[in-house]
């Protein structure tokens, strides 16, 4: 029994147990609408595994997911809410692209000007945030959703200027060749590689069919950056302390207020960096005029939510998240089984992450309780 | 120059109506303890029932509630994970959001020949003097009863002991636990009747855009408001009056209308710098309350 015990707090048991769940729910939803399930899931699976090319673009789809993921997790550790991830991503994808197009230089400086141009807009967002909050004491949720709709029209607006407007369409133009981070992006289309390629089908199936870039290593080199800095840091430390036991840490001389800004200008970066590796790395390298928001921030938070905050976690959990999302395509196509059931199966999955997560304080209590009685 | 007065008079209180009846919705439940963020996903759910029903019956009235009931209905998957199980209120208001749209484009797509958009409702509801929703009284009637209740009424005394001591109020034999179950649900019913509101007397289908972060403004009206009934409706009136300026100046060429299209929210942050200062919420808010703990 105590075994037992033990094995369910482990928190990746709850995570797996809530995953079962949703699965399920979904499940019970489509036989109840009169959908075989079964299949259901099945073509979810061959959407997702039954060739390189989906594989990879599941990648290729979780990484601006995975560190909005991590972005929201680091700002959860310091008991912040960062709903703005949207925004700080949304003010990343413009900031890359302005520059992308503006500047034209070596790769080698190119591709580091965007992305840091991304990552600065992001941070500049979320400390805008911080501020703020610190300053006036303004909940940074407000200040994250209203931020949010100022980043969504300003894309709109540079979407739609003169300067930057691909004419007879919705975007604006891409950003120039030299800022492109696909891997092997030259080579597979030179004569030599395509000559390589055409022998090989499962290269060409992964490299011709997908824009597999560098994002992803960048955010898994991300999150283990992002663990260090919680883990072994005295930055991590104050933002952790924050998180927990402000008055605490107020007291043990940690600046809550200069935390506050840091903390979310931070968590900016990270989503900055997740839109300027999007912009970079995936076709087509350009903004396109918003209706809604894309979500790749408020994904973020269920990412972050799904992993418990963790942000080695936020990978798998991002992977997952995209996986849902990419498969759930060949649902529709296949079956023709309206694909929102994804977003039923995601959100049912974080409800019982929700109700997982008092399961081993319920299970401890009863345990408990037996004890005594045998005393 | 009265013409155009008149118009922003109008679109002000079109834009508020479905704010104020969702964002009051969120008082009632912060008041009593539970963070409600799931709001934008209750009213999804709810737009999509009003309108589904608003079609099929050719009854608007039956619409609103039935987008009300659906509120309720989705608000209680919020109630029992938050009060009986404790689960972290964050985390199951955002998986309302993903379940409350989730779930109203898939029915969409089975009661609507596949389609995402809903077909046009043949009635919508009747509005004043043909010119003022009809809805936009019932959120004002909403907002005094709420204040009266609040503030008047033993059951709103216990309602706020609860939001911030629950175990004191559990001691003077409160049942914070029931107290809870009402508010959110009734937050969830007043979510669905703003998403109802949108689909059967603003626009008259749902689709995809219909709620698209109003959910969110919501709350952060909330807050604004400091969590009381009347300083949210102002809260609302004002962002619906910022909105409705917009719509008058953005046809202008003078600035681009797209930022034009900010400055409500630009001035909803200034109104928090210079006017509103620091919000408190009620201390137990967002805490899930346990016997055991007293």
């Amino acid at each position: 029994m105590k075994k037992f015990i033990k094995f369910l707090k482990r928190p990746i048991t709850s995570t797996i147990l809530a995953i079962l769940c949703g699965f399920i729910v979904s499940g019970v939803i489509l036989a109840l609408v009169g959908y075989n399930p079964v299949s259901a899931f099945v073509s979810l699976l061959n959407g997702i595994f039954s060739r390189p090319k989906y594989i990879f673009k599941v990648i290729e789809r979780s990484t601006p997911i995975i560190l909005t993921g991590i972005s929201v997790a680091f700002s959860f550790k310091a008991g912040l809410f960062n709903i703005g991830a949207e925004g700080q991503y949304i003010l990343g994808s413009i900031a890359a692209t302005i520059v992308g197009i503006s500047f034209n230089l070596h790769p080698i400086f190119q591709v580091p000007l965007v992305v840091f141009s991304g990552v600065l807009a992001g941070a500049i967002w979320g400390v805008i945030t911080g501020f703020l909050k610190a300053k006036f004491g303004i909940h940074e949720v407000i200040l994250g959703i209203m931020l949010n709709w100022i980043a969504f029209h300003i894309c709109n607006f540079i979407v739609n200027h003169n300067l930057y407007h691909k004419p007879n369409s919705s975007r604006t133009y891409s950003i120039n060749s030299s800022g492109f981070t696909m891997i092997l992006n030259t080579w597979k289309r030179s004569k030599d590689g395509i000559e390589a390629l055409r022998k090989n089908k499962l290269l060409s199936d992964i490299l011709l069919k997908t824009d597999l870039n560098i994002g992803f290593i960048v955010a898994v080199l991300v999150a283990m950056v992002v663990w260090f800095i919680l883990k072994k840091t005295t930055l991590g430390f104050a933002v952790r302390a924050v998180g927990l036991n402000p008055s605490a840490a107020k007291i043990a001389g940690i600046g809550i207020k200069r935390n506050i800004t840091s903390t979310l200008a931070i968590s900016g970066a990270i989503s900055g960096l997740a839109a300027a590796l999007a912009i970079t790395g995936t076709s087509p390298h350009a903004l396109y005029q918003l209706v809604m928001f894309e979500n790749i921030g408020f994904n973020g938070l269920s990412v972050a939510l799904i992993a418990n905050s963790s942000p080695i976690g936020c990978i798998f959990s991002g992977l997952f998240f995209s996986g849902l999302i990419y498969g759930g395509n060949s649902i529709q196509s296949d079956l023709n089984i309206p694909s929102e059931v994804i977003s039923i199966t995601i959100g049912s999955v974080l409800f019982f992450v929700a109700l997982t997560k008092c399961l081993p304080m319920l299970i401890g209590k009863f345990s408990k309780r037996g004890e005594n009685h045998v005393e | 120059m009265s013409n155009n007065i008149l118009s922003v008079i109008l679109t002000t209180f079109m834009y508020s109506t479905p704010l104020v009846l969702a964002s009051l919705g969120g008082v009632i439940s912060e008041c009593s303890g539970v963070i409600n963020i799931g709001i934008e996903g209750m009213m999804s759910f709810g737009a999509f029932t009003g309108a589904c029903v608003g079609y099929f019956s050719g009854n608007p009235w039956l619409g609103l509630l039935a987008g009300g009931g659906a509120g309720l209905m989705i608000s209680f998957l919020l109630a029992i994970a938050s009060v009986r199980f404790m689960a972290d209120q964050t985390i199951s208001g955002i998986a309302l959001n993903l379940i409350g749209p989730g779930l109203s484009l898939f029915l969409c797509r089975i009661f609507f020949d596949g389609q995402t958009t809903s077909y046009s409702v043949e009635h919508k509801l009747p509005k004043f003097f043909s010119t003022i929703d009809i809805t936009t009284l019932l959120a004002l009637v909403a907002v005094v009863m709420v204040h009266f209740v609040f503030y008047k009424t033993k059951w709103g005394l216990r309602l706020r002991a609860v939001g911030e001591h629950p175990a004191a109020a559990d001691t003077l034999g409160v049942n914070v636990y029931k107290i809870r179950y009402v508010c959110v649900s009734l937050s969830g019913f007043l979510s669905g009747l703003a998403g109802a509101c949108i689909t059967l007397s603003v626009v008259s289908q749902f689709s995809p855009a219909t709620i698209c972060g109003q959910g969110f403004i919501a709350l952060a009206a909330v807050i604004f408001g400091k969590w009381t009934p009347f300083g949210t409706y102002s809260a609302c009136l004002l962002f619906a009056f910022a909105q409705s300026l917009t719509v008058l100046f953005g046809s202008s060429n003078l600035i681009p209308s797209e930022i034009f299209n900010t400055i409500p929210y630009i001035l909803t942050i200034v109104v928090l710098i210079f006017f509103v200062g620091k919000s408190v919420a009620p201390k137990a808010d967002g805490i899930a309350y346990s016997k055991e703990t007293r």
